[in-house]
């Protein structure tokens, strides 16, 4: 007994719920990449020792009620606006960090001229943006990035470019915009992923400060319920015909001279 | 005694908004009130470092105007018609989160892209609704150059105090219109407390803020509308604003806010001067609107004429005041025609002539 007692001493802790993240039993389905994202994304606040100057704008979509989880300052925006908001926030707060979090409805559908035009500003926010090809809260609808052929609730046939136009890399176009500090596609469907994803959401994070352009965070993640998957299927699937299309990497990244002129 | 100028409607609370320590304006041009976001680009933030931005539509900037509301900043929005049309989802969100900041409607002609004539068509807008669900704006209708300006500081005061949007709605004549205005002092910016509901970042001290319109929960949202009713009835009871006109002794009232209520005041005096006893309600607070004044004028006098620059909006809120009494009658010109004194003094003898 007395050995076991002393292992126990000697334990140290590898790891535990960031302090900016609210011990709360989050809404999303079991298996979705939102509570990864929205765990990654706190870590960085927490490790980047930014929680007390940090404000948050939640969207409309699956993670409208992302200020239930994250444990910082919060404003909910209306359906595609979050960016619009962000704007307001950080004009009259340039001191704050501040970020957005978007599906891909709200930050390319319906929220497209706000998103281009705040990136086209070079607005010094981090603008995180999960893409998984469908409108999850609404019940599995088509979204801007569905794939072609791929079936939603109104794409029964499956997406079909002469009627329903072709998926939006709204990414690639984003990172042309001289706005842009950092525009980066990174996943969370392995754990490899889900590392890499952190690191950039920590640059995005850190880089604000700099106060040189937007950085832009893209995340694919999956939607096991309306794809219709298991967990572990949807992550296949989107290795298998999400990251074919929406290849992972930087696509702009600040240079050296960039940086250490901050 | 302040500062006198001569200015432009638009000019005077683009000038007042700058001396009332405003943080930040976020606009888009529409006719006519661009010479706003013009004059605030020019003066502003090399005069006290405040924030102005043109937005790339009045979809955002109502949008970065509820972001930046959301921090305690002091916010300001102005637009004409079709571009409050397009506020009107951010509008809805700004009252459901309660969030305090100063929103402007220099009114042209409509509906559609209409004319950019000065009008009045957007009263059921500003006083009934306008975007949905259950909410009030404060709404003041200058009738002068001074009250363009003195309503900006007051707008301001009162969003703050209720923690409510409030809306001027002013017609594209006040806008345009030059008159001398006396000017408050600049106020400091900076100096307001931070209000404890704000967005600016959670200290260990306190749980984080959150600012929201959503209560999925049934219960829960009746009880945010139960209170937000219970907060309506207080700024009723509050801040109701009217000006009365010789209405002591009439027998007939014209009730006309804005640009309509200088040309109800000619026609009174026309009228006066014919032996007529006409008096004039002029509501500056279109919401809460003044029931009671006109409610006790219609116990004396025999007939109402509601003069505005549209079809006939606000002759329901005469008629429920009125509530049956005597009759009232709706005098109107659309489509940024503006009637003159002896026409509107025609109608009400015609109607007089009929009690």
């Amino acid at each position: 007994m007395q050995e076991i007692e002393h292992h126990y001493d000697e334990m140290d802790i590898v790891c535990e719920r960031p302090a900016a993240l609210l011990d709360t039993r989050m809404h999303y389905c079991p298996g979705c990449g939102h509570g990864v994202a929205h765990r990654i994304l706190m870590e960085a606040v927490e490790e980047l020792g930014l929680q007390e100057k940090t404000v948050g704008v939640a969207p409309v979509g699956c993670s409208v009620f992302a200020y239930h989880y994250m444990n910082v300052d919060m404003q909910e925006a209306a359906h595609g606006r979050a960016t619009a908001v962000a704007t307001g926030i950080k004009r009259t707060n340039p001191d704050k960090i501040v970020f957005t979090y978007q599906g891909d409805g709200d930050l390319a559908a319906i929220g497209t001229a706000e998103t281009l035009h705040t990136v086209n500003r070079g607005e010094n926010v981090l603008i995180v943006f999960i893409n998984n090809a469908i409108y999850g809260m609404t019940g599995g609808q088509m979204a801007p990035t569905t794939l072609v052929t791929q079936k939603t609730s109104t794409t029964p046939y499956g997406r079909e470019v002469p009627v329903m136009g072709n998926p939006l890399k709204i990414t690639e176009l984003l990172a042309q915009l001289p706005g842009a500090f950092f525009v980066t596609r990174q996943a969370v469907n392995t754990p490899a992923n889900v590392r890499k994803a952190k690191k950039a959401l920590l640059n995005g994070l850190k880089w604000q400060t700099l106060n040189k352009g937007t950085c832009f965070v893209e995340i694919v993640s999956n939607c096991p319920t309306n794809w219709g998957m298991k967990p572990v299927e949807s992550n296949k699937w989107l290795e298998e015909n999400m990251l074919p299309f929406y290849p992972l990497g930087d696509m702009k990244v600040p240079s050296k001279e960039e940086l250490e002129n901050g | 005694m302040g500062e006198l100028r001569l200015m432009k409607g638009n000019e005077a609370l683009a000038e007042a908004a700058i001396r009332a320590g405003m943080d930040g304006y976020f606009g888009y041009p529409i006719t006519p009130q661009s010479e706003i976001l013009e004059y605030l680009t020019r003066e502003a933030y090399n005069r006290t470092q405040c924030t102005v931005l043109q937005a790339e539509s009045e979809i955002a900037s109502i949008n970065m105007v509820y972001g930046a509301a959301g921090t305690g900043a002091r916010v300001m929005t102005t637009s004409s018609s079709p571009g409050i049309s397009l506020m009107q989802e951010g509008i809805s969100y700004i009252a459901g989160a309660e969030l305090p900041c100063l929103l402007v409607n220099i009114n042209r002609g409509g509906p559609g892209l209409g004319t950019i004539q000065p009008s009045q068509g957007d009263y059921f807008q500003s006083v009934k609704g306008g975007g949905h669900g259950d909410y009030r704006l404060i709404v003041l209708a200058p009738a002068t150059v001074q009250e363009m300006a003195d309503f900006v500081l007051e707008g301001w005061e009162m969003a703050e105090k209720y923690r409510n949007p409030v809306l001027i709605l002013a017609d594209g004549a006040l806008g345009q219109m030059m008159e001398k205005v006396e000017l408050r002092e600049q106020q400091p910016r900076g100096t307001r407390p931070v209000p404890d509901w704000a967005t600016v970042g959670k200290t260990k001290d306190r749980e984080r803020n959150v600012i929201t319109s959503l209560f999925i929960k049934p219960e829960e949202m009746e009880q945010v509308n139960l209170r937000l009713q219970q907060k309506y009835k207080l700024i009723e009871s509050e801040i109701t604003r009217v000006e009365e006109l010789q209405t002591d002794d009439a027998d007939f009232v014209i009730v006309a806010y804005g640009l309509s209520a200088r040309i109800g005041s000619k026609v009174m005096e026309l009228l006066r001067d014919e032996g007529m006893k006409v008096g004039l309600i002029r509501p500056i607070s279109l919401w809460p609107y003044p029931y009671a004044t006109v409610s006790k004028a219609a116990e004396h006098v025999k007939g109402f004429l509601s003069l505005e620059l549209n079809a006939g909006q606000m002759v329901e809120d005469v008629r429920l005041a009125v509530n049956g009494r005597c009759p009232v009658g709706h005098y109107g010109r659309m489509g940024g025609i503006i009637p003159s004194p002896e026409e509107v003094a025609d109608v009400i003898k015609k109607m007089y002539s009929e009690l």
